[in-house]
């Protein structure tokens, strides 16, 4: 019997080295460190020898943000396939596999409840599903987010983790980017505070639209954050891409990232921010 | 016949006129020359009225399409040219200005292609760059200030994939100028002239009209660029191009442009001139319509044009309690 065994070979490539792997005992991808799985969730899923910082669910990230009990929203969105898309396999097949998959029709959960007392919104996207992509009902659904934020009066926290707007949902999905970011500036009209919190990965559409556009733009440590994809980059400028190129270090050194952040200080600094803001 | 080919017949017939043509004054000549331009015709006609979303894709990028600076030469006088994000430096892959157009004046922003070699790399193949959005921002926000109206011109393969647009914010550029657009106080008339690519395109096409040309696409990743994802295959470009639904009476039929402006019997490239008029008609008639709505009321009215994409339809429905 294996002490510790590879992640659930289902999933897309990519994401086997991120999230925490099934077993008593793990092996972290970053530092190849054995560590006992319970340990490692317990430290909200971050390695206690490197800092690797594991990708989570959307409802982990709820649980570890709000106080404690959230109340979700808009669950039941549902995309109807609007290009009856298929590649090697049914857009529709896609969906469903995702809902069995994060027990999510899409590729966001949003949600309203309290962070060390101060009530707000927090839309935090599910990379589970088919990539964390933003078609229609993820636009949707943050759009519905920042309303009801505007509506109530409250700040809102949206968590990116995505490779970027939905192909199969073709032009309908980039045209979420415009949505979602008109809806922005009237929340940013009526003075409420959007913080952005960017983590691995968040790329194309979505950072180029809701991501980027936070009163403060927060990220996790070594999160890939970008437009094009680092293969594309490459392809465009026929050279290897320097270490450490479009992950969040590089940002904050740019001027794209205001704080970055280690999870395990994550909520502390998401609430001091919004009270310094709003208080 | 390979689908890529649909020009050749007409490349054939357009050689055989323009030989007939070569000597006026001979009866039979232009008797032939007559006869063969009716051909043409009916093969353009026969050929452009049926092409698949990836021929239209090829004719978006055909090299004698009007760009840009095109449309500004045929519609529009005073033309002045506005360089520089005053952050970074200047982007010739996105041209911005100020001119008139039949009196009224406007600000124009548009991406800008070259058409030799060297014209193609000095407007890196109209694929801007974070000086190039931001010069575009500052331009528009000047047309508010004065209240110009805006006209913008699409046309880019996408924003530049290249390490030095990554280290400038790309990203933050294009997300900056989706917001503020949605609430610029002027007028926002848009057209797709060639390719509209993905989110390179929608900076700076957030407007209270969306209008393609008949053969332009406008899509959230080149057919080549799904099919290398979706297929592991770059040449299945076709099936991506229809499978992702890019052309102009696609988008017109899930409410996301406005107009579908006829093209030439032959496409843009055959005949600029008609293009032209075309083209005139209908931002004329949009600009007429948008100046005499009060400015100030402008973003609502986008915000709720923006709002619904996606909205409505069988698209958009809750799902039953139980799946
Ligand atoms: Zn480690």
């Amino acid at each position: 019997m294996a002490w510790f065994r590879r992640e659930d070979a289902s999933l897309p490539s990519g994401e086997q080295a991120s999230r925490v792997p099934e077993g008593l005992w793990i092996k972290c991808g970053a530092c190849k460190e054995i560590l006992y799985r319970k340990e490692v969730i317990q430290n909200l899923s971050v390695c206690s020898k490197c800092g690797f910082h594991f990708r989570i669910s959307a409802r982990e990230r709820l649980a570890m943000l709000f106080d404690g009990d959230w109340e979700e929203f808009d669950e039941s969105l549902v995309s109807a396939d609007p290009l009856r898309f298929r590649d090697t396999k049914a857009y529709a097949a896609r969906l469903k596999d995702g809902k069995a998959k994060t027990q999510s029709y899409d590729a966001l959960v949003s949600a309203i409840g309290a962070m060390e007392g101060q009530r707000l919104v927090i839309a935090a996207m599910e990379y589970g599903f088919i990539g964390g992509s933003m078609g229609v009902v993820v636009g949707e659904k943050v759009t519905r987010a920042i309303e009801r934020a505007l509506a109530e009066s409250l700040p809102i926290v949206v968590v990116s983790c995505s490779g970027g707007a939905r192909m199969m949902e073709g032009t309908l999905s980039l045209m979420q980017m415009a949505k979602i970011s008109a809806a922005l500036a009237r929340l940013d009209d009526a003075r409420l505070p959007f913080i952005s919190l960017m983590t691995d990965p968040t790329t194309g559409g979505v950072t180029a639209s809701y991501a980027m556009l936070g009163d403060l733009n927060v990220a996790e440590p070594g999160a890939l954050i970008g437009f094009a994809g680092p293969r594309v980059i490459e392809q465009t400028i026929r050279q290897k891409l320097p270490e450490g190129f479009q992950r969040s270090e590089f940002l904050l050194e740019h001027g794209m990232v205001d704080i970055v952040v280690d999870r395990r200080e994550l909520k502390k600094t998401l609430a001091r921010s919004l009270r310094l803001l709003r208080a | 016949m390979a689908e890529g080919d649909f020009e050749a017949p007409l490349l054939t017939l357009q050689k055989r006129l323009d030989e007939a043509r070569a000597f006026p004054g001979d009866p039979a000549k232009e008797k032939e020359a007559a006869k063969l331009a009716d051909e043409l015709l009916k093969a353009q006609r026969e050929i452009y009225g049926k092409l698949t979303p990836w021929q239209k894709t090829l004719v978006a990028r055909n090299g004698n399409r009007p760009y840009t600076l095109d449309y500004v030469n045929a519609l529009f006088t005073e033309w002045t040219e506005i360089h520089g994000d005053r952050r970074f430096g200047d982007d010739p892959a996105l041209v911005c200005g100020f001119a008139l157009y039949k009196e009224r004046p406007i600000a124009v922003i548009g991406h800008q292609k070259g058409r030799d070699t060297k014209q193609k790399i000095y407007r890196n193949f109209g694929m801007p760059k974070p000086e190039g959005y931001r010069k575009a921002m500052r331009v528009m926000e000047l047309a508010a200030k004065f209240r110009r109206p805006i006209l913008t011109f699409i046309d880019t393969p996408g924003a530049y994939p290249g390490l030095d647009a990554e280290e400038r914010g790309q990203a933050e550029a294009i997300a900056w100028n989706l917001r503020e657009m949605a609430r610029l106080q002027v007028p926002v008339i848009v057209l797709v002239t060639g390719e509209g690519g993905s989110g390179g395109a929608l900076a700076i096409a957030v407007g209270d009209r969306v209008n393609m040309l008949e053969h332009s696409v406008y899509s959230v990743i080149s057919p080549e660029g799904c099919a290398s994802i979706l297929w592991r295959d770059a040449g299945r470009a076709s099936e991506a191009a229809a499978a992702m639904k890019i052309t102009a009476v696609d988008l017109k039929g899930m409410g996301l442009i406005d107009d579908v402006i006829p093209e030439p019997p032959g496409g843009a490239h055959s005949d600029h001139e008609l293009l032209f008029k075309n083209v005139d008609a209908v931002l004329d008639r949009q600009l007429e319509e948008l100046l005499a709505q009060d400015a100030a009321t402008l973003p609502a009215t986008r915000y709720d044009k923006f709002r619904q994409m996606g909205r409505l339809g069988r698209e958009f429905l809750e799902a039953p309690a139980t799946v």
